[in-house]
């Protein structure tokens, strides 16, 4: 058995997908700014980025709601805000019975804006995700000056995480293997179990500590000397400029009116 | 042109004091062909790891007429290009050209001649236009080939291979023993493989803790029953 990538990547042939992956980084971090930016309860400006987000989505060809669905994976996030409706002061919307806690018509305005801000950044991210694949993304970032460690270090990750998973997959094989029970025989103690569940967790934790100095000898081989090094392997086209100009005028228009009105 | 490998007398000790070369001398002459064969923890991959200076012993070691210093390792590591076992231990980029553009990218080289490299690296163990595919997703065969296309991206005079068909079908084996045939480079290559030895290398060095045994023509030593039998070994 193999772990697979749980790439989050969809190959399609549109004018989204042939965007330079520095265009897109820049755009959806734009598009998440301004959202964060837009006033609270201007519902007319989180329309226009709702329209914003589906259009582009319609334009991956991936399905105008497949951000939508995808988006609901990161709701739970929002409970994080669930106690702004009691805490806002204003005038009372409801009480609730038996409790007497009060909710407030701005709390309700402030929570929706914000569960509406964070549901239209995910599906920017979500998008973002689909329509450019792992290591461009990754070398966008690097390029857009990101801290070169911490891009490296999220490439190791995605390279050798999956390893790992399918080191830890053959360890659990090899323990069920190895723990057949007599019928009728007693369980074996819980403690005793989890003593074995966290010595395959050391074991693991040791395998990639000697993986990591075996990676390290390959760079060292290969002339690696401290420095982290990337090659261009884009290059902005006209088209790519373009873009970023429409993505910047789209978002910074309603943003404008919503902040001066 | 030197293309040579010539160890004298190599100490080496791990830190946790276990001994792993006591005493090794070899020399490989340009363009020859040499298997390294020898029982588990008989020092193989300890002495692989000193011919770029990964690990440095007691003794000296000298490649392509340079000795391996504090002061040469850059130029050491160009001329001599080390394929790991483990494919996912020499495969850390996110996809296959990042990867084979590694070494030449360290080298300083231009981005015009860094994607030419790639791309004869790859024409080079058969992998044409493999360039972005990602590593995790390749078979056992193709990451071994990617793994010795990222070395010869560096243009090295000296290849060294540690266990090159360890875990290959018959097939995949079948296409790196081709592989290594044609390859022009020096040659040191670790192996329990015994059947490519006698296949490939006319010359073989055996290996027993931490010292060279034997040194000499593969049919002569494949012929002697009671000498591979004492060192862990079986004529094919």
């Amino acid at each position: 058995m193999h772990f697979d990538i749980a790439d989050q990547y969809r190959h399609r042939l549109s004018v989204v997908h042939l965007l330079d992956p520095r265009v897109k980084v820049v755009a959806t971090f734009s598009f998440i700014l301004t959202v964060s930016l837009t006033p609270t309860g201007v519902w007319w400006t989180f329309g226009c980025f709702l329209v914003l987000i589906l259009a582009v989505a319609w334009l991956t060809r991936l399905g105008p709601m497949f951000a939508v669905r995808r988006s609901f994976v990161a709701l739970p996030f929002v409970l994080a805000a669930l106690a702004i409706p009691f805490t806002t002061p204003g005038s009372v919307l409801f009480r609730i019975p038996g409790l007497g806690w009060t909710i407030s018509e701005p709390g309700v305005i402030r929570f929706t804006s914000i569960l509406a801000r964070s549901w239209l950044a995910v599906q920017a991210a979500v998008l973002l995700t689909a329509t450019t694949r792992f290591p461009d993304l990754l070398w966008a970032l690097g390029v857009l000056r990101f801290p070169r460690l911490l891009v490296a270090t999220i490439g190791f990750m995605y390279r050798y995480l999956f390893v790992l998973a399918d080191e830890a997959l053959r360890m659990l094989r090899a323990r069920s293997a190895r723990s057949a029970r007599v019928p009728k025989s007693p369980r074996p103690p819980i403690v005793w179990q989890g003593q074995v569940a966290g010595m395959m967790v050391g074991s693991l934790f040791l395998r990639a500590l000697e993986r990591s100095e075996r990676v390290y000898a390959a760079m060292l081989s290969r002339g690696y000397d401290g420095h982290i090094r990337t090659l261009d392997r884009f290059r902005m086209m006209t088209f790519d400029w373009v873009a970023l100009a429409v993505v910047v005028m789209v978002l910074a228009t309603p943003l404008v009116v919503a902040l001066i009105q | 042109m030197h293309h040579t490998i010539e160890v004298n007398d190599l100490h080496f000790s791990y830190p946790d004091g276990h001994i792993a070369l006591r005493g090794v001398n070899l020399y490989v002459s340009p363009g020859e062909k040499v298997a390294l064969v020898g029982p588990n923890g008989a020092g193989k991959s300890t002495l692989l790891l000193h011919l770029n200076g990964i690990l440095r012993g007691r003794g000296e070691v000298i490649v392509c007429g340079v000795s391996v210093k504090d002061d040469t390792l850059g130029k050491v590591r160009v001329s001599v290009g080390l394929v790991f076992e483990d494919p996912d231990d020499q495969l850390f980029s996110p996809t296959v050209f990042e990867d084979i553009a590694f070494g030449p990218l360290y080298m300083g080289l231009l981005e015009v001649e860094i994607r030419d490299r790639v791309a004869q690296a790859l024409e080079a163990v058969g992998l044409e236009n493999f360039e972005d595919r990602v590593s995790h997703h390749l078979s056992n065969g193709e990451k071994k080939r990617v793994a010795i296309a990222t070395v010869l991206a560096m243009v090295p005079e000296i290849l060294i291979l540690d266990e090159p068909t360890a875990g290959l079908d018959p097939r995949s084996r079948r296409g790196l023993i081709n592989l290594l045939h044609d390859l022009p480079q020096t040659m040191l290559v670790s192996t329990h493989d015994m059947r490519m030895v006698s296949e490939l290398f006319q010359r073989t060095i055996v290996i027993d803790q931490g010292e060279v045994v034997s040194d000499g023509l593969t049919q002569k030593l494949l012929s002697d029953n009671t000498f591979l039998e004492e060192h862990g070994l079986e004529a094919p």
